[in-house]
This record gives C-alpha cells, sequence and structure tokens, in this order.
C-alpha cells in the first residue's frame, strides 16, 4: 500500500472506533450531543490522523498545528479523538461527564490535554483561532490552525466580525471548516435565519473557498492537506448529522438525543 | 441536555410554569411576543410557537442580536419576553442587556432558563451562577429568582404588569411547591418561610425548601431559624434584612456565586447598615462537571448541609 491508502485506511478505522466509542460514551452517560458528533467524525478523524502535526507527549509544543473545536458541544468525537492520537488513555472515556471528569459536557484545557480553548458557547472558537494564527503571523512560524464551526454556530455575529479580520489580515495559515449539516438545535438552519449562499458570504469577507463532502475521507484529506494558499480557507463540508446511524440522519431530535438500550444496540449493528 | 437530579414525583420543573403562564399572557395580550435564540425547545415554548407563530421570534444562535430585537420590538410597542438559557442570555449579552435595555429603559422581559447549576454535567460554561452578579448593579432591573412552579407563575404575571426591566430565573431542576400558607406574591419583598429567632437563613429559588428543611431538622434539636425567601434580589427588602441582623446570625442560601449575588447583597447592606455576622452559601468559583445532585451536595446545599453549617455557626455542634 502507499501511504496515502495506509494513511486513509487508517483515518476510514479511527473513523469508526471514535463513532462506536462516542456513542458508547453517550449511552452511558444519557447525556450528550451525538448527531453533532457524528456530522463531524469525519472531518475531525481526517485531521487529526491525516493532517495534523502534533506530539501527545508535549500537547503546549509550540510549533503544534492547532486544531480549535469551536463547536463544543461535540465532545464525543473530540474526545475519542484526542485519545486516539495519544493524549490519554482509553479509561478516561469511561469517566465522560461524571463527577468531577476531565472529560466534561464540554471541552477544558486546564485538565485535559489536546484541547486548545474551553469552548461550548457558541461562536467562539473562529475569534480565538484567529488570535492564534496572527500570532504565527507575526513570528513567521509554519504551524497552521484548523477551527471547525457548527453552520447554526455561524449566526453568532462574533465569527463575522473574525472572517472580516482574518480576510483582512491574510491569515492564510488559518482555515475554518464549516460541519454544514443544514440542522441546528431546534431544526433547519434554513429554516431559522439562513445561512445560503454561504461560500459566497465567506468570500465577500476575503476568504478563499472550498466545498467537500465532508464524509469522503479522501476529499478531505485532499482540501484539508493542501497547502495554504494567499488567504485564510474556509472548508464548506457538507455532512449529515447523525451520519452512520439510520435512524439518526438527518433528524433534529438526535442533536442531543440519546439512546435507550435497543437503539444503542441497533446502532452498534450499523457502526461496522 | 443535562439531566435534573432525581427528585420525588411530586418535585415540579419550573419550566411548566412559565410556559403555561406566558401562553395565557398572551392569549390575553396581544403585545405579549417571545424572543428565542434557537431555545424553543429548552424554553419548552414548541406549543406556543405552534399557537402564536408570529408572536415568536427566533433570530437563531445570536443573544446579542436576541436583546437588541427586544429592545426594538419594546420600542414598537411590544412586550417581549427574551427567553434563553441563562448562561448565554446573560453572559453573551451582558452590554446589550446594560445599554439596550436597562440604561435605555426598555420594557423587556428577560427569561433565564435553566439557570443556576441545572446544566451540571456540561460544565461551567453552561452554569450559570455568575448571572446575579452581573445584573444586580444594574438597578434598573428587577431581579427575581423564584422558588417554586407558583411563585414562577406569580413573578411572569408580575413582570408582564411591571413596566420596566425585569429578570426572571427559571429552574428545570425540580422542586416541591413551598408548604407555606396564604401566600401571596409581592415584588421586592421577603417572604417568611419559617420563624425562629436563633438566627436567619436567607435564601431564594431551589434552595428555600432546602432551608426549610434544615430549620424543620434543627427545631427537633431546640433551635430555632427563621427562613426568609428573598425572591427578589434586586432590589433587596432591606427591612427584612434589617429585622433578620437582630437574630445575630445570617446565613444567605442561592444556587449561584456567593460573590455578587443574595449573599453579596446581604452582606455588603450589612456591612454598612448594620453589622451582623453572615455567612454565604452556594458555589464559589467554576465548578466542574456532575450532576445537579452531586453539585448541590458538594457546596453544602442540602438540608443537613445547611442545618451543619447553622449549628457550626451557633457553637451548637
Ligand atoms: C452562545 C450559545 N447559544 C446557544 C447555545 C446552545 N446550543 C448548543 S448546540 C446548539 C446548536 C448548534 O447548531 P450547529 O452549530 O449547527 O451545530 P451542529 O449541528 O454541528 O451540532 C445550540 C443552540 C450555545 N451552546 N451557545
Ligand atoms: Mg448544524
Amino acid at each position: 500500500m502507499t501511504d496515502r491508502s495506509n494513511t486513509l485506511a487508517t483515518i476510514r478505522d479511527n473513523a469508526l472506533w471514535m463513532r462506536r466509542q462516542a456513542f458508547t460514551m453517550v449511552h452511558k452517560a444519557q447525556l450528550g450531543h451525538p448527531g453533532g458528533d457524528f456530522s463531524a467524525t469525519d472531518i475531525i478523524a481526517t485531521l487529526y490522523f491525516g493532517v495534523l502535526r502534533f506530539d501527545p507527549t508535549d500537547p503546549r509544543k509550540p510549533t503544534r498545528d492547532r486544531f480549535v473545536m469551536s463547536k463544543g458541544h461535540a465532545t464525543g468525537v473530540l474526545y475519542t479523538a484526542l485519545c486516539k492520537a495519544g493524549y490519554y488513555p482509553e479509561s478516561w472515556l469511561e469517566t465522560y461527564m461524571g463527577p468531577g471528569s476531565k472529560l466534561n459536557g464540554h471541552p477544558n484545557r486546564q485538565y485535559l490535554p489536546g484541547v486548545e480553548a474551553n469552548t461550548g458557547p457558541l461562536g467562539h472558537g473562529l475569534p480565538i483561532a484567529t488570535g492564534i494564527a496572527i500570532a504565527g503571523q507575526i513570528d513567521g512560524a509554519d504551524f497552521r490552525t484548523f477551527v471547525l464551526t457548527g453552520d447554526g454556530e455561524l449566526q453568532e455575529g462574533s465569527n463575522w466580525e473574525a472572517a472580516m479580520t482574518a480576510g483582512h489580515r491574510r491569515l492564510n495559515r488559518l482555515t475554518v471548516i464549516v460541519d454544514r449539516n443544514r440542522l441546528q438545535q431546534g431544526q433547519g438552519t434554513e429554516e431559522t435565519s439562513s445561512l445560503d449562499p454561504l461560500p459566497e458570504k465567506w468570500r465577500a469577507f476575503g476568504w478563499e473557498v472550498a466545498e467537500v463532502d465532508g464524509h469522503d475521507h479522501a476529499a478531505l484529506l485532499e482540501v484539508l492537506g493542501a497547502e495554504p494558499g494567499e488567504k485564510p480557507r474556509c472548508v464548506i463540508a457538507n455532512t449529515i448529522k447523525g451520519k452512520g446511524v439510520s435512524f439518526m440522519e438527518n433528524q433534529a431530535k438526535w442533536h442531543h438525543g440519546v439512546p435507550n438500550d435497543t437503539q444503542y444496540a441497533q446502532a452498534m449493528e450499523e457502526l461496522v | 441536555m443535562a439531566q435534573a437530579a432525581a427528585a420525588p414525583q411530586s418535585y415540579k420543573d419550573c419550566r411548566n410554569a412559565w410556559v403555561a403562564t406566558v401562553e395565557a399572557l398572551a392569549e390575553a395580550d396581544p403585545r405579549v411576543v417571545v424572543v428565542v435564540n434557537d431555545s424553543i425547545g429548552s424554553s419548552k415554548l414548541n406549543g406556543f410557537a405552534a399557537k402564536f407563530p408570529d408572536r415568536t421570534v427566533n433570530v437563531g444562535i445570536a443573544e446579542q442580536l436576541m436583546i437588541g430585537v427586544g429592545a426594538g420590538l419594546a420600542n414598537g410597542g411590544k412586550i417581549p419576553f427574551v427567553s434563553a438559557a441563562a448562561c448565554f442570555l446573560t453572559g453573551r449579552a451582558l452590554e446589550q442587556i446594560k445599554a439596550d435595555i436597562a440604561y435605555s429603559g426598555y420594557n423587556v422581559k428577560l427569561i433565564g432558563q435553566s439557570s443556576g447549576i441545572a446544566y451540571g454535567e456540561l460544565g461551567a460554561t453552561h452554569h450559570s451562577i455568575e448571572d446575579l452578579a452581573w445584573l444586580r448593579p444594574m438597578q434598573q432591573i428587577t431581579v427575581i429568582v423564584p422558588a417554586d412552579a407558583w411563585e414562577t407563575e406569580q413573578a411572569i404575571r408580575w413582570a408582564a404588569d411591571h413596566e420596566g426591566p425585569v429578570f426572571v430565573r427559571v429552574s428545570r431542576t425540580p422542586v416541591p411547591d413551598l408548604d407555606v400558607p396564604n401566600r401571596s406574591f409581592r415584588a421586592g419583598k421577603a417572604e417568611l418561610v419559617r420563624e425562629g429567632g436563633d438566627a436567619t437563613v436567607i435564601a431564594n429559588g431551589t434552595t428555600v425548601h432546602l432551608a426549610a428543611a434544615a430549620a424543620d431538622l434543627l427545631k427537633s434539636e431546640g433551635i430555632a431559624i427563621r427562613v426568609l425567601n428573598m425572591a427578589t434580589v434586586s432590589p433587596l427588602d432591606e427591612d427584612a434584612v434589617a429585622a433578620a441582623a437582630k437574630t445575630g446570625l445570617i446565613v444567605t442560601v442561592e444556587e449561584a456565586n456567593i460573590c455578587g449575588g443574595l449573599g453579596g447583597a446581604v452582606a455588603e447592606w450589612t456591612a454598612a447598615n448594620h453589622p451582623v455576622r453572615v455567612e454565604r452559601m452556594g458555589f464559589d468559583g467554576f465548578r466542574t462537571t456532575g450532576s445537579v445532585e452531586h453539585l448541590f451536595e458538594e457546596a453544602g446545599l442540602t438540608a443537613e448541609g445547611i442545618a451543619a453549617r447553622l449549628r457550626a455557626a451557633l457553637g451548637r455542634t
């Protein structure tokens, strides 16, 4: 096998493992946001196992690539990725949302290695990532900064303040990935406060834009791994909320729905 | 999201009182509108939205906009009830609350859902224990923390009638109805829950029934504790605090940060006007993850925990 096909096989295997682990954690805790975990799984697996440069034994190494998880509610996918990436042992996953656990309902960088920002309130990740990228620009550093936002999350004005600044400063080592699953908490984004035409919005703010199937590892690897251009890059990843489990796909109620034992068993049969 | 702590059947989720009341108000007054941030479900407003689609303004996930829109709706003659998770409603839009509502004097009702640490497991970003400290210095806003479903309804009705900004906390942590006979809600006035002269507990919200249970425990030990329900944190019922100070010891109890909320208000007022020993119970900073029950226990917010604090302060261990 070539390097690239090895990488793709690793991404595929890890994405499957992440979905199964995340759903097991949500089932045990009877809490979580599995719909948004599953729409983001392939994106995050591609980043951690195909794109980002990091050293789990030195989580704050200055030269590391940064990943900022702006949609902080999707901890099932983030925590399983960081675990598989080697930041902490699998046993930690079992404590998810338990009393005093390091694995909060939303990530905490002060006690969880690999986390860059304490997100949860939406619309914080891109401003922080913009600051990281400005620091890198000042230093002429070669690390890259990636940030994943939800699509509903883009209704927060803070994102557009950051988009304007990043475009203005031509922060070309900054990439935002929009998890475009078209659902927010209660219903569709287009029924709530529409985002379309989304690529045009980002372009107007000075970004280069790529659209990709957010569940196609090869396509994701291609676009996320591509060398930086002249401008900050926005990758609109078209995804399916709840991807991988038939009864969860495209269902708003699985935003923070949690499985009963039967649903859990069925999901485990499908996630193979 | 966070599951409420296991509670007896008779305990009530105050959000049900909130929706029943706002629906009744909207039936009676066409000026009543609700403004939400993708929070129709978490505010239990699905029924309201179905009944009054044109009076349900869902601005999306955009709290600063939500508050500005609330101010604009008030300008246009509406009575807006802006309803969102208390943490985002207050924290994210604090300057809009200050400038657009308090300072501009707009008649907007702020309804803080799932307040306190109701979102236990979701962590400190989602806990709303700083809200009272943030809002209290804006004296134009009446700040109310109802103790149960009945008082939630009364506070929402009072807010609708009152001309001026009001913040009402709505708890999702189930609470029992307070066992106080012949109640009548008076904004800005404390409610006597238990009489006693050895010390006074001043509580509000979800902790009032715990304080009453603590007083009942201590009664059997010969200790007489007065318990006040101080639902209105701002303006503070100074007469009730002055009378409490005469009992020689005040313990404040709240599902909030001990800095700046009810405990802060009582400590400030007594230090300036009627020095007395004040002990503050609540949360002393960001809490870790854990169930509501766990976080209450950790902070001593149980009948036994409050009783223990009183015993210790009275030297009756
Ligand atoms: C400032 C803020 N307002 C509201 C919320 C509550 N909330 C959590 S997730 C969510 C929906 C997010 O939708 P989207 O960004 O599309 O995420 P995804 O579909 O990927 O889960 C909302 C409204 C929040 N976390 N932060
Ligand atoms: Mg979405």
